[in-house]
């Protein structure tokens, strides 16, 4: 039922080199990718796979040497660099393994900053950031640091934060990398309902409990996909 | 003038056994212009110190001044007005948004303030200059290096002309070559008028400082006195 959307993403004959010295690393090579609207998706592997180079390109932060990429219908080599950054603060919420909030910012300002790049009223600012607040339980932390929050009340701001541009996917680098048993399992909760509601999301773990709750996993290996099939096609 | 001035300031945690003390009976005074440094073993009160004085906690007892401002009496909403008015805050992890460009981190700070669009643009451009990463400014933050990020968290926390810095560890997660950079950059500021409260466990960073403050057990244990008086 999830992997009946439309395509969001697609990725083709995407590889990433990267060069030291005289040395040519092959972070990814070929990589073939869709990701549908309401799919939830988990990329495994072991350190040094190419995960997170995958995530970086999925999420605008770093291109492919070779291949290409579309998000909806927008090719995204051909985009300026506004563009590219437009599309990423609209279209993408991460959700990092540090949580990536800052310090000496509120709980509420937090969660306020990818909108204060855009042009929404203060009064609407408001109410998105504290439905997003809500959504995740932490509204009544509004007021706190995150050096007042435990490790899972900060990710759990962090997962409000990559909520509140109401963006077409979340992607997710380990997100319970830094987190306790009991915080891992209430955070993966908390993306289950967010895809149980609609959400998009594009998770990179390693912890092999927490990928099967994906509705697909892909499996990296020295930069390839090695298992996990695009949906419809046979491996 | 005294910019800071903490007396009979104390926190605890009610536990079942009874209070958990982490400060004890803080007095202590800072002048404007200074460069002090905290230090202690671990659990000593020396980041709980700094949250206080940064507002960044709320839940303590005792007096603080901040310039002329009660702080002791102050609502939450007006702390965090006084946060942003005249604090600075660099964190050990330098609490960089990594999906945001150095340029874009630079204007976080700024876009809490009442400032126009294009005045922010230059005040991002000359802090771009200032601490030459100009050539930076479109990368994100894991495309540097742990001292290139904190250089740019150090820029961040000094883009909306902050009269203090507080520094959480600054350099606990650099190399001792990026940590002198921090340091020299630091000093620099100093010199030109910002107050600086450092948190280090290293020696060579506390004698930036013109004083140390020893705690212990969240008692000041030692507290040289102010260079000259």
């Amino acid at each position: 039922m999830n992997t009946s959307g439309q395509s969001l993403i697609r990725l083709e004959g995407v590889s990433k080199i990267f060069h030291t010295d005289e040395v040519e690393t092959h972070a990814l090579s070929g990589v073939h990718l869709e990701i549908r609207d309401g799919e939830f998706l988990s990329i495994a592997g072991p350190s040094g796979c190419g995960k997170s180079t995958l995530l970086s390109i999925l999420g605008l932060l770093d291109s492919p040497t070779h291949g290409n990429y579309w998000i909806h219908t927008e090719a995204v080599e051909k985009l300026s660099l506004s563009d590219r950054t437009r599309i990423r603060n609209r279209e993408i919420g991460f959700i990092f393994q540090a949580f990536n909030l800052i310090g000496d910012l509120t709980v509420y300002e937090n969660v306020e900053l990818p909108l204060t790049y855009r042009s929404i009223s203060s009064e609407e600012r408001k109410q998105r950031v504290e439905k997003a607040l809500d959504r995740v339980g932490m509204e009544h932390r509004m007021k706190h640091y995150p050096s007042q929050l435990s490790g899972g009340q900060q990710q759990r701001v962090a997962v409000a934060r990559a909520l509140v541009g109401q963006p077409s996917i979340l992607l997710a680098d380990e997100p319970t990398g830094n987190l306790d048993s009991k915080n891992s399992e209430a955070v993966i909760e908390l993306l289950r309902e967010l895809h149980r509601d609609g959400a998009t999301i594009c998770m990179v773990t390693h912890d092999p409990r927490y990928a099967s709750i994906a509705d697909r996993t892909i499996h990296l290996f020295d930069g390839r996909i090695t298992e996990g099939a695009p949906p419809g096609e046979c491996n | 003038m005294q910019l800071i001035t903490l007396t009979d300031v104390e926190k605890f945690y009610e536990s079942g056994a009874g209070k958990t003390w982490v400060l004890r009976r803080i007095n202590l005074e800072i002048a404007e212009g200074e460069f002090v440094t905290v230090m202690g073993p671990s659990g000593a009160g020396k980041s709980t110190l700094l949250g206080i004085i940064g507002m960044l906690d709320g839940a303590w007892k005792g007096d603080y001044r901040l310039f002329e401002h009660p702080v002791h009496k102050l609502d939450n909403r007006r702390r965090v007005e006084l946060h942003k008015q005249y604090i600075g805050f660099v964190f050990q992890q330098y609490h960089l948004l990594d999906n945001l460009t150095v340029a874009e981190n630079l204007d976080l700070p700024l876009s809490y303030r009442d400032i126009k669009k294009s005045e922010r643009e230059g005040m991002v451009a000359d802090a771009l200059d200032r601490f030459q990463i100009v050539a930076k400014k479109s990368l994100f933050p894991n495309q540097l290096s742990g001292g290139q990020q904190q250089l740019v968290a150090v820029a961040r926390a000094v883009i909306g002309k902050p009269k203090l810095i507080l520094a959480d560890e600054p350099t606990g997660s650099l190399h001792s070559s990026q940590g002198k950079i921090i340091m020299d950059l630091l000093k620099k500021l100093n010199d030109d008028g910002t107050t600086i409260i450092q948190v280090t466990h290293n020696e060579a960073w506390a004698a930036y400082g013109n004083r140390i403050i020893q705690l212990a057990d969240g008692w000041i244990v030692s507290a040289q006195a102010k260079a000259g008086a």
